[in-house]
């Protein structure tokens, strides 16, 4: 007689899979990815291809021969890791240095804590701010778009987060450096100069919002992320908008976007909560203005993502789900 | 559109109502049936036939033993086979009595006939009595001994009787066809719930994908005051009881606590169908309506089935391929359990028997948690799935318990939406087993 399958309940399911998760993440990354590879050339698709293939490379050697596991490369993170670490580098980075950061990424960031799921930080960041300490210059030299800046003379290879950086530490007023770069609804398109994942706010707020529709992230990260970039630099702003630049001017350059619907909404690396993840992105938006100001380098995405990274367990811990018959309207 | 729903997590799997709108039709009742004697929540029956003892429909064969428990009345008449060990939709060896089947003889003063009796001519003590001596249980699959609900506390009357018709089981219809066709006898069967309960209101809930029945019983009960019927959003897990009444009333039952410290009876339709007949046609429960679906069944229906009949006869009757079923599931899908054998009985607690198709037998490859949080995001009790299957897989009981563990309903919604197919309530359930056992050992210290 044929037997039949005995398990525990329930007995159906809903039919989302890591991998799905994973793929749709890539699908919404392909626009600024393709957007890229229009604005940077053949650079940009040798460097994105070294990430994928390395990083892809790095986690199947490392699970067969130290962990001595199932590979699990189906499941498409690591191709995410690859094309989020090529996002955040210039397209002129030496192919063995962009291969040295997947390995960073990928050997140490993720699969030293167990691969997949049980890494503390975001590996294609640890990645990039490896490469940014150990290589400064190779990592803050930006090909010259011409069709971004006709006047590349004056500015060559520099981001406006670092002309406008370069210049206050010079004493030069905020309007005179605004007139140096490009205007910010060109700068939201596309028209910026920077990592390559990096140039186009607009694709990257498009691929987001088609995450949070997918129902792959919430809006909690992305918004309040935004929110409080906004409203910190905005009180300095209007204290004194000679010293300190427009918020919008912070929101469209750099990692913002990127790292509000790529990095910091990474399901590992977060917290599980809205609660918890509302705090966790006005805490990344507040020390991105911070270290962006005050800091050394033009740039604080990445930091202010690991540094909130390392706060998601207490995050967890503080921010539990609202328990049901807690708020009690008994009679 | 605005229906009303509860507040915390919820799901929606594919609706699946193969067999909505099937009339209900009887299964032929078998030479021989199996009637397990722990058929209720709470201790077994304690069976009162001998071998060879001739027994008619409705005849009393098992005493109930204890406070939670509940009388078994035979379903058939003939003579008692054996009383022995046999294998029940559990899987393990439950005492059963046997009967072969003779005929189909009733006891006295049961009212077999399909007339509609109006008037209610016993009292609140009576009526609760008599539930408990025609062993009615909660016919939505959890089985609780109904007279025990009945009995309230002085003064502590409900303000609301809640009449459970969500049928929020993916597949299940026979809730849905009994409104259809006894709706008259449920609205009765209210009134004398209200009267036993001393409640000042009725609320159905029906959801929103019923709404044949939603139309008929707001028509049957116009005349009625104080019965309504509520629409609700489709929505798992609805019919758990603290989610039905927040979805109704906005109230929200604290954890360990009772439905009656918000007001609140809830009661299933298709028991207050079965207390309908239990009063009014002085029959005890030894049948009830069962959904026989799934997509290997080649005619999905709601069948009216004595306890003790074969699933086998039921799967049989509605043309099941069972070659091409990998798993039989007693209930529905979501909280239903898989049976290790059809040649199991029908209980009292059988909703439904679905066969499920070989390919959607087995469970998916388990992947490493990604803490994507959406256990966390659909868990109507607003726990940790994650953090709890974690904990109680390690051992953890007191950290389980101070994470709620207990308040969980088992309605499966966090491995239903697992993109790594975890087995969270697989190991929450071995937490909870757990922690009741560290507080049973508490109380005695």
């Amino acid at each position: 007689m044929k037997l039949l399958t005995v398990s525990g309940s329930p007995h159906i399911h809903g039919g989302l899979s890591v991998e799905k998760v994973m793929w749709l993440v890539v699908a919404a990354m392909a626009p600024a990815m393709l957007a890229s590879f229009y604005f940077f050339g053949m650079g940009a698709i040798k460097v994105t291809l070294a990430a994928v293939l390395s990083a892809v490379l790095f986690e199947y050697l490392i699970t067969k021969f130290i962990m001595k596991q199932k590979s699990q490369l189906g499941d498409g993170s690591a191709v995410i890791t690859g094309i989020l670490l090529a996002f955040n580098v210039p397209s002129t980075l030496p192919i063995w240095m962009i291969v040295l950061g997947s390995l960073m990424a990928i050997g140490v960031a993720k699969m030293s804590f167990g691969g997949l799921g049980k890494n503390p930080f975001n590996p294609a960041i640890v990645g990039r701010v490896f490469l940014l300490i150990s290589f400064p210059v190779q990592m803050t030299s930006y090909p010259i778009i011409e069709k971004v800046f006709p006047m590349q003379d004056a500015i060559s290879g520099a981001t406006p987060l670092g002309i406008v950086k370069e210049g206050l530490k010079k004493g030069d007023s905020v309007s005179s450096l605004m007139d140096q770069i490009p205007s910010f609804t060109d700068m939201f398109l596309g028209m910026n100069g920077g990592s390559m994942g990096e140039v186009s706010a607009f694709l990257l707020l498009l691929g987001g919002l088609f995450l949070i529709f997918k129902k792959i992230i919430t809006w909690h990260i992305p918004v309040s992320f935004l929110a409080s970039i906004l409203i910190f630099s905005g009180i300095f702003w209007l204290i004194n908008p000679e010293v300190y630049v427009n918020p919008l001017f912070h929101l469209v350059t750099g990692g913002v976007m990127l790292g509000a619907f790529f990095m910091a909404t990474d399901m590992v690396t977060s917290p599980m909560t809205g609660k918890g993840q509302l705090i966790f992105g006005a805490g990344i938006g507040i020390l991105t203005i911070i270290i962006r100001v005050w800091g050394a380098y033009p740039e604080g995405v990445s930091f202010a993502i690991l540094l909130m990274n390392a706060v998601v367990p207490h995050l967890n811990n503080a921010f539990k789900p609202k328990r049901f018959g807690k708020e009690m309207k008994n009679v | 559109m605005g229906l009303l729903t509860f507040n915390i997590g919820g799901i929606h799997p594919p609706e699946n109502k193969l067999s909505a709108g099937m009339a209900i039709k009887n299964i032929e009742i078998p030479k021989q049936v199996v009637i397990p004697m722990n058929q209720n929540l709470g201790a077994p029956s304690q069976p009162i036939v001998k071998r060879g003892d001739m027994v008619k429909v409705g005849q009393l064969i098992a005493e109930a033993k204890g406070f939670i428990a509940a009388k078994i009345h035979s379903p058939v008449s003939g003579k008692v086979f054996k009383i022995e060990p046999r294998i029940d939709s559990t899987g393990f060896r439950k005492e059963s009595i046997i009967i072969n089947v003779e005929g189909d003889e009733w006891a006295e003063g049961i009212d077999s006939s399909d007339t509609l009796i109006k008037d209610i001519t016993l009292d609140a003590f009576q009526i609760t009595e008599k539930i408990k001596e025609c062993g009615i249980v909660g016919l939505g699959g959890a089985t609780f001994p109904s007279h025990v609900k009945y009995i309230v506390p002085e003064g502590k009357n409900p303000e609301y009787l809640i009449i459970n018709a969500v049928e929020c089981e993916p597949y299940l219809t026979s809730d849905h066809q009994l409104m259809m066709e006894k709706g008259e006898e449920i609205i009765v069967g209210i009134r004398i719930m209200m009267k036993a309960l001393g409640a000042k209101k009725t609320i159905i809930g029906i959801e929103n994908n019923k709404t044949d029945a939603i139309a008929h019983l707001s028509k049957l009960a116009e005349q009625d005051s104080n019965i309504e019927v509520k629409a609700l959003k489709v929505q798992y897990p609805q019919g758990g009881e603290k989610q039905l009444i927040d979805a109704l009333l906005g109230r929200q039952i604290q954890s360990g606590k009772l439905p009656l410290t918000v007001g609140c009876v809830v009661n299933n339709v298709g028991t207050t169908f079965a207390i309908y007949e239990a009063i009014q046609k002085n029959k005890p429960l030894f049948e009830r309506i069962v959904t026989v679906t799934g997509y290997p069944v080649q005619n999905p229906s709601n069948y009216r089935v004595r306890i003790g009949i074969p699933i086998a006869n039921l799967l049989q009757e509605a043309n099941c391929d069972m070659d091409a079923t990998g798993k039989v599931i007693n209930g529905g899908p979501m909280m239903g359990k898989s049976i290790p054998s059809i040649d199991a009985s029908v209980t009292k607690g059988t909703s439904g028997v679905l066969a499920i198709r070989n390919e959607e037998s087995k469970r998916h490859e388990v992947k490493n948690c990604i803490r994507c949080g959406k256990c966390t995001t659909v868990c109507p009790m607003g726990l940790e799935p994650h953090l709890l299957s974690i904990i109680a897989r390690m051992g953890e009981n007191e950290k389980c318990e101070q994470e709620l563990i207990m308040d969980c309903i088992e309605c499966g919604s966090c491995v239903y939406t697992c993109p790594s197919s975890r087995p969270l309530l697989d190991n929450i359930r071995l937490g909870k087993s757990n922690v009741s056992f560290m507080i049973r050992q508490r109380s005695v210290k």
